[in-house]
């Protein structure tokens, strides 16, 4: 089993969760967060004071998935997240060691 | 009755006196209904603009921490405004009682606690109509309560509230009274110098602009300023308190007419175009600077076409105001984004940039927008450079007023309770500090 971390921009996200649907994900679990990376920050003016702000809002999406699903997901988030531009974010992949459902108690490929 | 008559009033006031004499020998004038109602009407209007227009403006600006502090400070500031008007505060600017010579330039006396006042009591308007003295009474205590307010714009999210509390107390009585009565009370020193102040950018904006900067003086900056960012926390609420302030600066403007008359509607027209100028000369100001035309821009903008064309609501034709309203906004966002932060001086919400500096070119151009070859209504004998000398005669000893004035209240008040709370106070937001809530849970 795999675990994918990727971070996008916020307003791509209903086009990968569809996208991710369609390639026969069950689940994921989003946060929103703030972080930089090439992109750098923003300049904020009000009344003259400027304030850079270095941190931008982005999703981070978790994902967990069996190992013959993970190479098609990964490559389903990358197009459906891209916007050819800097600040499209990255995709994190990690060896999961287990999943259980908590609700039948379930493990392995079938808790997914 | 007669000296009754003699109080209140603003750039007219003179003719109004001579118009008044004859009334005690006849029966008493009777207000005209319209009027009075009008005139009630503008005084909630001005009401509005205090709760929630100027709180909500203000706390918009501040940031989440302070923004039941300030919203508190500026609504208890004018209820204590209010009471301390009807207490002494009418008296000293428009009282029955007139000093003969030099005192009664400053303040009048008598009618403390509105004791002569009645029903039946009327005040002179700028013709030959009265209006309700409760009325009059009611209708300059909003412009008492508001200015007082508008002064924490440099002092809030490090004032204690008991020092703001007393801090109104002196600085009503020995600043804004005083002012009150120089430039429209009967006898007053600017009154009789013939200076044009339609609706108080004299005694309401220069007067807490000013007050204001010294403010921010005294206070000192505020913890971490101007390293840490303090962005506004909610330019929502910021626009929605400047769009209350604009429709009850139609009671502040208009009202000042005393009348619903033909120089009331001029007031209104010029209330319109000289802010929607302000508002887009402000944002057209920051593309000439290179940055985004923004928000807190146009709101800005719309405050600083107010404040400008407050003394010549009734001034003024329409396109002078347009004229005025840009000028001002342009020089405020000069003053507000590169000479504030040049000179180094907190005034956090900007009172001194927007009310100082747009009052004191509204109050100078309407020596000049008056003209009649600008579309103005004075006369065909109106002289504009003697105007002009008279208007900056005027902004001169408002400045000096306010300013001495308000050392003085703050000086005192540091003596009594100090001006600031604690540090660690501070740093964790007035509204847990000084109020034990918090504005969002």
């Amino acid at each position: 089993m795999k675990f994918i971390i990727a971070i996008i921009k916020p307003f791509k996200l209903d086009e990968v969760r569809e996208a991710l649907s369609a390639v026969g994900v069950a689940g994921m679990t989003i946060s929103e967060v703030k972080g930089y990376g090439r992109q750098k920050g923003q300049t904020e003016i009000y009344r003259g004071a400027e304030y850079s702000v270095n941190m931008l809002p982005k999703v981070k999406l978790e994902i967990a998935v069996g190992n013959e699903l993970a190479a098609k997901v990964v490559e389903t988030i990358q197009q459906s997240a891209s916007t050819e531009s800097i600040g499209d974010g990255k995709i994190f992949v990690l060896d999961l060691a287990s999943a259980t459902r908590i609700r039948t108690g379930e493990s392995g490929d079938t808790a997914l | 009755m007669m000296r009754k008559l003699t109080s209140g009033l603003l750039a007219f006031g003179t003719i109004a006196l001579t118009a008044t004499a004859a009334f005690a020998q006849d029966a008493a004038p009777v207000p005209n209904p319209g009027n009075n109602a009008w005139m009630m009407t503008s005084t909630v209007l001005v009401m509005m603009m205090i709760l929630p227009g100027l709180a909500l403006f203000y706390g918009g600006l501040t940031r989440s921490k302070n923004m039941l502090s300030t919203m508190t400070q500026v609504t208890a500031a004018a209820c204590l405004g209010m009471l301390i008007w009807v207490m002494w505060g009418y008296s000293l600017a428009f009282g029955a009682t007139s000093y003969e010579g030099f005192l009664g330039k400053f303040i009048s006396g008598g009618s403390y606690f509105l004791s002569s006042v009645t029903v039946d009591s009327t005040a002179a308007t700028f013709s030959d109509e009265v209006i309700s003295e409760y009325v009059f009474v009611a209708f300059q205590m909003t412009f008492a309560a508001i200015t007082g307010a508008l002064v924490f714009g440099a002092t809030v999210e490090r004032m204690k509230f008991t020092a703001a509390m007393i801090f109104i107390v002196i600085w009503s009585t020995i600043v804004y009274y005083p002012i009150a009565h120089m430039v429209w009370g009967g006898g007053g020193l600017i009154l009789d110098w013939g200076a044009l102040d339609f609706a108080g950018g004299t005694v309401v904006h220069i007067n807490a602009g000013v007050s204001a900067l010294v403010a921010a003086y005294m206070l000192g900056k505020r913890k971490g300023y101007p390293t840490e960012p303090m962005p506004p926390h909610s330019l929502t609420l910021t626009l929605v308190g400047a769009g209350l302030l604009w429709v009850g600066w139609f009671g502040f403007n208009v009202g000042s007419e005393l009348e619903a008359d033909g120089t009331a509607g001029l007031a209104m027209i010029n209330t319109f175009v000289a802010t929607a100028s302000g508002a887009l000369f402000w944002m057209l100001a920051e593309r000439a600077v290179g940055h985004k035309p923004s928000a807190l821009g146009l709101a800005s903008g719309i405050i600083a076409g107010l404040v400008a064309v407050t003394p010549a609501a009734g001034n003024s034709g329409p396109f002078g105001a347009i004229v005025l309203g840009a000028v001002a906004s342009i020089l405020c966002f000069i003053v507000v984004s590169k000479v504030k932060p040049a000179m180094g001086f907190d005034d956090s919400l900007d009172a001194f940039g927007i009310h100082g500096i747009g009052g004191m070119v509204g109050a100078i151009g309407t020596g000049i927008v008056y003209s009649p070859l600008l579309g103005g209504p004075g006369g065909d004998d109106f002289v504009m450079s003697t105007q002009v000398w008279i208007q900056i005669k005027s902004v001169v000893v408002s400045i000096l007023w306010a300013g001495i004035g308000t050392a003085i209240a703050l000086t005192i008040v540091k003596m009594l309770v100090g001006l600031r709370v604690s540090t660690e106070d501070e740093e964790a937001g007035l509204d847990i500090s000084e109020h034990g809530e918090r504005a969002y849970n």
